[in-house]
């Protein structure tokens, strides 16, 4: 109990010194925090596939289409539920920095495919009825402050030319880790005008979505998928929706790892600080020390007292960080929207910052513990005075 | 007087030495001698003689080269550091010259502190620690941090700390080294009744020859060797 109360006092003894270390620390748990926040929100696609869905795609690359005929003979491959199909789009809107992700759709299956993203049965009904309707996210609404029956024209960049849309439906994700900042209209009214302007490319779809009954059958039922169009003009490429975006993720691969080491790094930094602060403060305390063990107390005292302090100084700094991290995040996320449709702190996020933190405690204590548990007492004694 | 008392340690040919990189530095050359139970001895002799080394090794807190040292019924240079922690606690008061109390405790915590050894319940730490202070005069200070005081006060602190665990020596090195001339006179008016009234055996390292006036046995240390048998203080 007494040592303990030492290691508290200690701890704040010098404020301005303890302070300043407490400080570096929460910047940097708060810097961890946001940096693995972008991982994650990175991955975030990753982590919202459903097990239940498989990705069909030209197996030459993405951007080559695969053709509307597809879907029935999909359809009839065992273990296939639903089929829907899409394309991207690529339109922007006003201008370029206006980004967000729009897609033409299967309107009537496409919604049955995700039941995370959450649409008014009558909103449903109206985006069903109206060609040139489209569906919302709620914070891409909110973003534009469009409201039901608004006209949004897109600037195709792909298909050219101005398009015009209206609002009917306005959706919303099932919780908060679905991206409620995509853009869904008919894939019909993109196909009547390019059948009128290019036939060539009419009639053919970017991807196939498909709904299987069960996730074990998903290798069985993509094979099947595959086989079904070997040698033909356009073969596919069927995986499951998590290995199909993790395959987008990989193309940006060297971003996350710099990301990663830069993460790495922060901490690194901070633990030379703090290990810095606890060399100082043995060092200043040798005397202290010396004192405890000659009234008799031993080296795991003495080991105590000297990880305690530095657990406390982490521990404080790193409470801070965590704290701070969710506003800051929430900033971030605010601004960086476009990029970054969902920028949630994930619990694994705070794990990774507490054992962070206790690392660099325990690191950071280990050489002044071994000086101080080292130095003879008679020694230790004569640096006081 | 004396001769009636028991040896509570014996000092039998031991030498010390320091290791400063390569170089050996012998600070004590082959002391020998006793000293008895209720002695108030003063060890007396210029800087760098060996008489702190000395009580070190006397205390258990420095390892001699070669000899032994014997307190009450213990060898103390067989004891392991794990074993010489534990006699120290129970067997040795220390009072030094920089009093040496924990800067972030306060006076009473500080006396207790060495309590936290003993089996001793929180109750009875606080007890025993309270009446430490009271003997030393300070029970009003007991909630002030050492910073809060003067050096005397700060001694008589470390002094109430010293003896609450009633060990069965007491050590003190230049115990007044670093007081103004009133407040040492009341340190080592306190240190000989302990002497005295309580029949603490007290080893005193000093060279100031007032410190040492008070003191009952006299020994002298000069370049490591002692120089002459004890001699009867003549006040």
């Amino acid at each position: 109990m007494m040592l303990l109360k030492i290691l508290f006092r200690n701890a704040f003894h010098n404020k301005l010194r303890s302070s300043l270390t407490i400080l570096g620390i929460a910047v940097a748990i708060l810097a961890f925090g946001l940096l693995r926040t972008v991982i994650s929100s990175w991955y975030s696609g990753v982590e919202a596939a459903s097990t239940t869905r498989l990705v069909t795609r030209n197996a030459i690359s993405i951007i080559f289409p695969l053709p509307i005929a597809y879907q029935e003979k999909i359809r009839q491959i065992a273990g296939v539920k639903t089929v829907s199909y899409g394309n991207w789009f690529g339109g922007v809107y006003i201008e370029e920095k206006n980004f967000f992700p729009n897609f033409c759709v299967d309107p009537k299956t496409y919604f049955q495919l995700y039941p995370e993203f959450v649409l008014d049965l009558l909103q449903q009904k109206a985006f069903l009825a109206d060609r040139k309707g489209f569906v919302a996210g709620r914070k891409l609404a909110d973003r534009f402050s469009w409201k039901i029956g608004d006209t949004v024209t897109l600037k195709g960049t792909i298909y050219l030319g101005n398009w015009d849309f209206v609002l009917r439906g306005i959706y919303h994700g099932r919780d908060e880790t679905i991206d409620e900042t995509q853009f869904f209209f008919h894939w019909n009214y993109l196909n009547e005008v390019i059948k009128k302007r290019s036939p060539n490319w009419a009639d053919k779809v970017g991807f196939y979505m498909i709904g299987i009954s069960r996730p074990d059958i998903a290798p069985d039922v993509a094979l099947a998928i595959d086989n079904a169009f070997k040698n033909s003009l356009a073969e596919t490429l069927t995986e499951t929706e998590k290995a199909f975006n993790q395959g987008f993720i990989a193309m940006s691969g060297a971003i996350v790892t710099a990301i990663q080491m830069v993460s790495f790094v922060v901490i690194f930094i901070i633990m030379a600080v703090v290990a810095n602060t606890m060399a100082m403060t043995t060092r200043e305390r040798t005397g202290d020390y010396s004192i405890i063990k000659t009234l008799g107390f031993g080296a795991k005292d003495i080991t105590i007292l000297i990880f305690g302090e530095s657990l406390v100084i982490t521990a404080t700094g790193c409470i801070i960080g965590v704290i701070l991290t969710f506003p800051a995040a929430k900033a971030f996320g605010h601004s960086l929207a476009n990029y970054f449709p969902v920028f949630l702190v994930s619990a694994e996020t705070i794990y990774y910052d507490i054992a962070a933190a206790f690392l660099i405690a325990v690191l950071a204590a280990i050489i002044p513990t071994r000086h101080a548990i080292r130095i003879r007492i008679a020694a230790g004694l004569r640096r006081i005075g | 007087m004396t001769d009636q008392k028991s040896t509570i340690v014996e000092i039998r040919n031991v030498y010390k030495s320091y290791h400063r990189q390569s170089l050996i530095v012998p600070v004590l050359y082959d002391i020998t001698f006793d000293i008895v139970e209720g002695e108030f001895l003063a060890l007396m002799g210029p800087s760098g003689s060996g008489k702190t080394t000395l009580l070190n090794l006397i205390a258990g807190i420095d390892k001699i080269d070669k000899g032994t040292i014997r307190v009450g019924d213990v060898d103390i240079t067989t004891l392991s550091e794990t074993e010489l922690a534990h006699w120290r606690a129970n067997h040795v008061g220390f009072i030094f010259q920089f009093y040496n109390l924990i800067p972030v405790l306060k006076a009473i915590e500080n006396v207790e502190l060495p309590l936290h050894l003993t089996s001793l319940s929180k109750k009875e730490r606080h007890l025993h620690a309270e009446m430490a202070l009271t003997m030393v005069g300070l029970a009003h200070r007991m909630d002030h941090y050492p910073g809060e005081m003067s050096g005397g006060e700060q001694q008589r602190v470390a002094i109430a700390r010293a003896i609450v665990t009633d060990p069965t020596i007491l050590v003190a090195d230049e115990p007044t080294g670093d007081l103004d001339r009133v407040s040492a006179e009341e340190i080592l008016s306190m240190i000989e009744r302990l002497n005295a009234e309580m029949g603490k055996t007290i080893i005193m390292v000093t060279h100031d020859p007032r410190a040492a006036q008070r003191a009952k046995i006299l020994r002298h240390l000069d370049k490591g060797y002692l120089n002459d048998d004890a001699s009867q203080n003549p006040l």
